[in-house]
């Protein structure tokens, strides 16, 4: 317990400071844990949740690289209130005083950005009861079998709608009424066209006079398959519920990843510039928050980019054009408008709205793209670049899937519909997912996307891969 | 250990030791890596890559039922977003294909490779952990007690500590303990006065070992009609053989003889590049095998493994001398075995002749594809050696 006093009356004094600034945040649960300890919560996302190996991989993988000096996480803060915040027990005092900073904006961006309004806040308690659970399954029905469900999950547990209102999917007994609706909303003279045709239509309207299900695209994969799906047992729909929850509180955090990091790193700097730092502390703070914050030629760091963006706002607010004044903007606003963008925006909105053109030459980013063997830059333009920014963010980071029929060919059968935006999927990858998704629907699975500008249409039928073109 | 402050906060250091999760998993990854290995023995142990290796290094063998597969974006064929120092200009090469590894991506020292699309999970796998895995199914048949009159060396090994011995073997590190805790004993915390009776002495023993020396006669036909396929299975056959007979003598050597009309002892490169034209007499082997045996391994101190691989073609007539020679190399030998790469099914006279023979040592075993390494050593090398 080497300077858990010291370490109080820093923790007393930066709390201090960060409130003067007007940071508002949960009560604040500080742990000093060993080494090990952190990288499996950061492996995890979470200290008490379910087992898997795949958290067992990424953990000796980020262990190992802790072990040779490559990377170290020297904080990990939870979304919960209270807030937890885990600190490692080799770090100097100094460090910690940044870690601390830096964790009380984190915790302030989840008490107060819009996307977070719904996450659970005991949700350190609510994996728990989910591991228990699980580890419970395991029992009964045996090692094997929930592990390779959970497998069977985890490759789609990304495909959740995680909008901050969204309706509920309809019961699965219920009657077509949507058929009605939509032939209502049709143009006056639209029936003119197809005059000749309107028999035959007639006709098949009463036979097909079905319901279609979903009614629209569902973005929501998981849930659609958890109502819908005939091949899940209770305990499987238990764990695909309770997993869609888990990724419903994750998501916010891979939609404001630039943001979040950004807004923290923000903090951490000008609350350390209020300590009272002794000569050595302040080179040795200097050196940790230049590793923290620093450029990257082959990726955008969240941390750098972040910071950046939230100074940029500040500065111009602070000093608005002419043109800003006139829409009403006052002279240094720049603090509150900074706090504005933090309970307002998304990583999508920030970059879209707060990126500006001089921005982007000033940080001199660029595009890049793999020609041949080599990665080479191919675009410097500023619009390309933010929104090319924007696209990686867009559904946080992962392709736009859509459930587009669950009884396809009137067989019970799943098509799903990638939204192609220009950005081709990994078909390697794709060919391996869809058995998964087979393994949860228990029937033939189709997905169309778009490869080298034609429409394909991947299915697996329990036994094999097939590929067509539509 | 914990405070609760007037600001509403709290600070606690915990006992974690019993916190083993991560571990836990770790162990169970493990695990699947070793059953992915052993699901995927027949073509990990034709692997190119391994082969090729010599054996020594790690080789990096994609195994891909521990992905962790997702719907994702090709990282190849999408942009991606960096930042330069203010000089960048179209053009510019930022990052190279990964051709070995990755490329030492992001300074973003926080959190190591947040990026999807840049993790291409390779597993490295140590040729001993396949090794382990296939030898795990393997045993040496007829394994026989040599004369213990073999070559016997004998080793001084200092092992052992006593309290009388040269001045010239003092133990300074356990004398120095020795007296440090006599003189804590009487209260005093250093090392000196050393009395006679705190010295130690490093003393020997001295080790008898039998020396157990196998030596692999390694046959091939290397007339036309063996190409590189078959050489491959060969060399892959023999490779493995190798590694295994290693594990259970201390010295294993290598004959290579190549044999068409006539045979001669040739060098391993030669052995599996080299291609020659003519017909097949195999009986030219064997006769060779038993010079060899009778100039250079003598049975009494030699375990001796014959094996000969062929695609099965042998002149009619040389059928009967083969089988006669066969059972003499037997006599001398610890089993025979002969290997047919035979991917077309084609009919072969050596084989048919051969399947005649009913000796205990003697095996065949017919390859059809690269799969059919891994199986061929298990028939040769069966656990429990009671088929015939």
């Amino acid at each position: 317990m080497n300077g858990t006093k010291e370490l109080t009356k820093a923790i007393e004094e930066i709390t201090e400071v960060a409130k003067g600034f007007g940071l508002d945040f949960y009560p604040m649960r500080y742990e000093v844990c060993p080494a090990d300890i952190i990288y499996t919560f950061g492996a995890y996302g979470m200290p008490t949740r379910f087992t898997h190996w795949s958290f067992g991989k990424q953990f000796h993988k980020m262990k190992l690289q802790y072990d040779l000096g490559l990377s170290q996480i020297y904080e990990l803060v939870i979304n919960s209130d209270p807030c937890y915040a885990f600190l490692l027990n080799t770090n100097s005092l100094i460090q910690n005083k940044l870690i601390i900073a830096h964790v009380l904006a984190h915790c302030d961006f989840f008490k107060n950005n819009i996307r977070f309004s719904n996450t659970r806040k005991d949700m350190v308690e609510s994996m728990t009861a989910t591991a228990e659970r699980i580890a419970h399954y395991e029992i009964v029905h045996g090692k094997e079998e929930v592990e390779s469900f959970l497998d069977a999950i985890l490759s789609i547990q990304e495909h959740i709608d995680p909008s901050i209102i969204r309706f509920k999917l309809p019961p699965k007994t219920e009657d077509d009424t949507g058929a009605a609706d939509s032939h209502k909303k049709r143009g006056e003279y639209d029936d003119l066209w197809n005059l000749d045709q309107r028999e035959k239509q007639a006709q098949s309207k009463k036979t097909k006079r079905q319901k279609k299900i979903p009614p629209s695209p569902e973005k929501d994969l998981l849930l659609f398959i958890e109502e819908y799906s005939r091949e899940l047992e209770d305990w499987q729909r238990d764990v695909l519920t309770m997993m869609r929850e888990e990724m419903l509180y994750f998501w916010p955090q891979l939609e404001t990843k630039v943001m979040n990091e950004g807004w923290a790193s923000y903090w951490h700097q000008r609350i350390m510039r209020k300590l009272d730092l002794t000569s050595s502390e302040t080179l040795e703070y200097a050196k940790l928050n230049a590793g923290v914050v620093q450029p990257s030629r082959t990726s955008i760091n969240p941390y750098y980019l972040g910071i950046k963006i939230f100074e940029d706002i500040e500065e111009r607010y602070n000093n608005p054009t002419e043109e800003m004044i006139r829409n009403g903007c006052e002279p240094n606003k720049g603090r509150d408008k900074i706090f504005e963008v933090r309970e307002m925006e998304s990583d999508i909105s920030f970059i879209r709205n707060y990126l500006t053109k001089e921005l982007v030459a000033k940080e001199d980013m660029y595009l890049f793209e793999k020609k041949g063997r080599d990665y080479r830059i191919t675009e410097k333009d500023y619009v390309q670049i933010r929104d090319q920014l924007v696209s990686q963010r867009v559904n946080g980071g992962f392709p736009y899937i859509t459930v587009e029929n669950g009884d396809y060919l009137r067989n019970g059968e799943l098509y799903l519909r990638h939204g192609y935006e220009d950005i081709e999927l990994d078909i390697k990858y794709l060919e391996h997912v869809l058995p998964y998704i087979y393994q949860l629907w228990g029937r033939s699975v189709h997905l169309e996307t778009v490869i080298e500008g034609k429409e394909t249409l991947y299915s697996y039928d329990g036994k094999e891969m097939h590929k067509q073109r539509i | 250990m914990s405070n609760e402050q007037e600001h509403n906060f709290v600070v606690s250091q915990e006992n974690w030791s019993l916190h083993r999760k991560g571990y836990q998993d770790q162990q169970r990854h493990n695990e699947k890596i070793k059953d992915a290995i052993k699901k995927n023995l027949p073509d990990l142990v034709s692997e190119e890559n391994i082969i090729m290796s010599n054996g020594k290094d790690m080789v990096k063998i994609p195994i891909r039922s521990l992905d962790e597969y997702k719907i994702r974006y090709n990282y190849e064929k999408s942009k991606h977003v960096g930042q330069g120092n203010g000089d960048s200009e179209v053009g510019d090469v930022v990052a190279r294909a990964p051709g070995d590894g990755q490329q030492a991506g992001a300074g973003n020292g926080k959190k190591a490779g947040d990026n999807p699309g840049q993790d291409y999970y390779e597993s490295e796998v140590s040729i001993a952990e396949i090794e382990e895995a296939l030898f795990k199914e393997l045993e040496l048949p007829n394994l026989q007690e040599k004369e213990k009159s073999e070559i016997i060396t004998e080793k001084v090994e200092f092992n052992d500590v006593r309290k009388k011995g040269l001045m010239g073997n003092v133990d300074k590190k356990r004398t120095i303990l020795t007296a440090l805790k006599r003189n804590a004993r009487e209260g005093k915390a250093q090392i000196t006065p050393i009395y006679n009776d705190d010295l130690r002495f490093k003393t020997w023993n001295e080790v008898i070992r039998h020396d157990s020396k196998a030596v692999v006669l390694a046959m091939m036909d290397t007339s036309a009609s063996m190409g590189a396929f078959e050489k491959y299975i060969a060399r892959s056959f023999f490779f493995w053989m190798n590694r295994f007979l290693k594990t259970k003598y201390e010295s294993v050597e290598f004959e290579f003889i190549a044999h068409h009309t006539e045979a001669k002892v040739v060098t391993e490169e030669a052995f599996f590049s080299k291609g020659e034209s003519g017909g097949t007499i195999c009986s030219s082997a064997y006769y060779k095998a038993l010079e060899v045996i009778e100039e250079k391994y003598h049975p009494s101190r030699y375990n001796i493994y014959p094996f000969h691989f062929s695609d099965g073609e042998n002149i009619s007539s040389d059928n009967k001398t083969c089988i006669e020679l066969v059972h003499q190399l037997m006599e001398k030998s610890n089993m025979f075995g002969y290997g047919e790469v035979n991917g077309y099914n084609r009919y072969s006279t050596l084989l048919n002749a051969y399947k005649a023979i009913k000796h205990p040592k003697f095996k065949h075993y017919v390859l059809k594809e690269k799969a059919d390494v891994y199986h061929a050593m298990k028939s040769f090398f069966q656990k429990t050696a009671e088929r015939v």
